[in-house]
C-alpha cells in the first residue's frame, strides 16, 4: 500500500489531483496563483502555451459530460497537448475489460496524463494508486467521481470567490440544493474550510443533506431565508434526479418553492452577494431565470475560470511540481 | 566592484537614443521591468510593457512553474510596432528566446531590438543584444541579480 495521500509526493507536491479533502492550504493556494498567470492566455491572438508539448493527455469518460469534458479538453489544448477522447460507452469496458487493463493498455500507448470521470466513488484514487506503482510520471485527475468529489470545480469555484471578494477571511457562503448527492458541494466546502472561510452554511431539505454533515465545519440551514441571511457568496447546486435513488423530493415545483434562488430569497443575502452555479442549470427548478441571467449572477465567469484552473492544475501536475521542481535538479 | 545600476540605465538610454516612431519599450520581468521603467522615463516614452516568459521557458518539465509569477501585461497592438526589448542581465540567451515567443503570442512586431544593462556572457543560444551598457564576463559560479529596494536598484554579485 502507498501512502494515505497519494496525491501529494513525499516532498508534498502534487502529483495528482483526486480531492481537495486534505489538500493543503499552500497546494491550493498556488494552484489559484498559477490560475492567474493563465486567465489572460484566452485573450492572445495565440491562445496556447507550449507547456505540455508532446504530452498526451487521455480524457477518460465513463459517465456523461459535456461542460466538463469539453473545458479539460480546451485546457489541455491550450497547453499544447495532445487529447485523446475515449468515448467509453463504445469501448472494451463494454466487452468486459477491468478498469486497470484499460489504464495499463493506454499507458503501454505513452499517455502522460488521466482524466477520469467515473461514476463509481474512488475510481481516480485507484487508477492513481495504480499508477504510482507501475508508472511514476503518469498523472491523474480527478473530473468527477460518484458521490465523492470534483475537486477541479471546488477550485474554479474558489477561483471565482477569490476574484469577485478578494479573500476568504470575512466570508459568509451558502451552498443551496442537494448537497447529498453533490461532488461539487463536498468539494467545495473542503476547499472553503481549508482557505479559512469563517462561515460556510449548507441549505436543502433534511432528505438532500448528509446527517454527518456538521462533521466537516458547516452549519445546516432547512429554511432558505434564514440560510441566506447576509450572505456573500450563494452556490446553487443542480437537483441530481438522475443520483435520486427513491421519492425524496415531493416534486420540482415544491423544490423550487422551498428552495429555488428567486429574487425575493436573494434579497436576504448582502446586496453585493455573487451567485454562483456549476451548471448544467435547471431554470425554474433551483434557480428563476431572471437570478440566472441577473448582475449578482457569476455563472458564465465560472466556465471561462474553469478552463484556467485546469490549466493550472495539469501543468502541475506534469511539471516539475508546484514550486520549484523535483529535488535534486538545481537550476 | 562599484556596479551603479542607475548610471548604467543612464548610459544605455544615451546609447539608444531617441526613439523612433512607432517603438514601444517591453521588458521582462522582474529585473528588465524595473530597468524598462525608468528608461521610458529617461526616452520619453508615455507606456511600456513587460513580459512574463515562464510559459515559454525551455526548463519547464524540470523545474515546473512558479505560481508567484507575474503576467504579461502588454497594453498596445504588437503587430506592426519596433519593440525594444529590456532586460537586466543577459546570459545564456534562453530567457530571451522565451520572451520572443511571448511577444509572437501577441501578434507580429515589425522588429525586435535587444537591450540589456549587462552582457555577462556564457551563451548558449544565437543571441546578441543591440545595446549594452556594460560588458562584464563572468564565472558560471558567481550570480549577478539586479534588486529593488524602495526603488533604489542595486546590482549584487554573489558566489554559489
Amino acid at each position: 500500500m502507498l501512502t494515505a495521500n497519494p496525491q501529494l509526493t513525499s516532498d508534498k507536491k502534487l502529483r495528482h489531483l483526486l480531492t481537495t479533502e486534505g489538500l493543503p492550504k499552500t497546494i491550493i493556494e498556488s494552484i489559484l496563483d498559477t490560475a492567474d498567470q493563465f486567465v489572460s492566455v484566452g485573450d492572445r491572438d495565440v491562445k496556447k502555451v507550449p507547456l505540455l508539448r508532446g504530452k498526451s493527455v487521455f480524457n477518460l469518460f465513463f459517465e456523461n459530460s459535456t461542460r466538463t469534458r469539453t473545458t479539460f479538453e480546451i485546457a489541455a489544448k491550450r497547453l499544447s497537448a495532445d487529447v485523446i477522447n475515449l468515448n467509453i460507452d463504445a469501448s472494451s469496458t463494454k466487452k468486459g475489460e477491468s478498469l486497470i487493463d484499460t489504464i495499463d493498455n493506454l499507458t503501454a500507448m505513452d499517455a502522460d496524463m488521466f482524466v477520469v470521470r467515473h461514476a463509481q466513488s474512488g475510481a481516480a484514487h485507484l487508477i492513481a494508486q495504480h499508477v504510482n506503482r507501475v508508472r511514476p510520471n503518469v498523472a491523474v485527475i480527478n473530473a468527477g467521481d460518484g458521490r465523492h468529489a470534483h475537486p477541479t470545480q471546488g477550485l474554479l469555484d474558489m477561483y471565482t470567490i477569490r476574484h469577485f471578494k478578494k479573500s476568504f477571511h470575512n466570508l459568509s457562503v451558502a451552498i443551496v440544493g442537494d448537497i447529498l448527492h453533490s461532488r461539487v458541494a463536498r468539494s467545495g466546502i473542503h476547499a472553503l474550510t481549508t482557505l479559512g472561510c469563517p462561515d460556510v452554511r449548507v441549505i436543502g431539505p433534511k432528505t438532500l443533506i448528509p446527517t454527518d454533515c456538521a462533521r466537516l465545519g458547516v452549519s445546516v440551514y432547512h429554511d432558505m431565508k434564514r440560510g441566506l441571511e447576509g450572505c456573500d457568496v450563494v452556490m446553487m447546486l443542480r437537483l441530481q434526479n438522475e443520483r435520486m435513488d427513491g421519492p425524496l423530493l415531493p416534486s420540482g415545483q415544491e423544490f423550487y418553492k422551498s428552495y429555488g434562488l428567486t429574487a425575493e430569497k436573494l434579497s436576504r443575502a448582502k446586496p453585493d452577494a455573487i451567485v454562483m452555479h456549476p451548471g448544467p442549470m435547471n431554470r425554474g427548478v433551483e434557480i428563476e431565470s431572471t437570478i440566472a441571467d441577473g448582475r449578482q449572477a457569476v455563472i458564465l465567469p465560472q466556465v471561462t475560470f474553469g478552463i484556467a484552473v485546469r490549466m493550472a492544475v495539469m501543468s502541475m501536475v506534469s511539471g516539475g511540481g508546484s514550486n520549484g521542481g523535483h529535488a535534486g535538479d538545481a537550476a | 566592484m562599484q556596479l551603479d545600476a542607475d548610471n548604467m540605465i543612464r548610459t544605455l538610454a544615451e546609447k539608444i537614443g531617441p526613439l523612433a516612431a512607432g517603438t514601444q519599450i517591453v521588458g521582462i520581468h522582474t529585473g528588465g521591468a524595473w530597468v524598462a521603467e525608468q528608461l521610458a522615463t529617461l526616452l520619453g516614452a508615455n507606456q511600456y510593457g513587460t513580459l512574463a516568459v515562464t510559459l515559454h521557458r525551455d526548463d519547464f518539465g524540470r523545474r515546473g512553474l512558479h505560481p508567484q509569477t507575474k503576467s504579461t501585461e502588454i497594453g498596445f497592438a504588437v503587430d506592426g510596432c519596433h519593440i525594444l526589448l529590456v532586460d537586466d542581465v543577459l546570459q545564456s540567451g534562453r530567457t530571451i528566446r522565451a520572451a520572443m515567443n511571448e511577444i509572437f503570442d501577441f501578434g507580429r512586431p515589425a522588429s525586435v531590438k535587444l537591450a540589456v544593462l549587462i552582457d555577462r556572457g556564457g551563451r548558449a543560444l544565437p543571441v546578441q543584444p543591440d545595446y549594452v551598457a556594460m560588458s562584464m564576463p563572468l564565472d558560471n559560479k558567481q550570480i549577478l541579480a539586479l534588486t529593488n529596494e524602495n526603488n533604489a536598484l542595486r546590482f549584487e554579485i554573489r558566489d554559489v
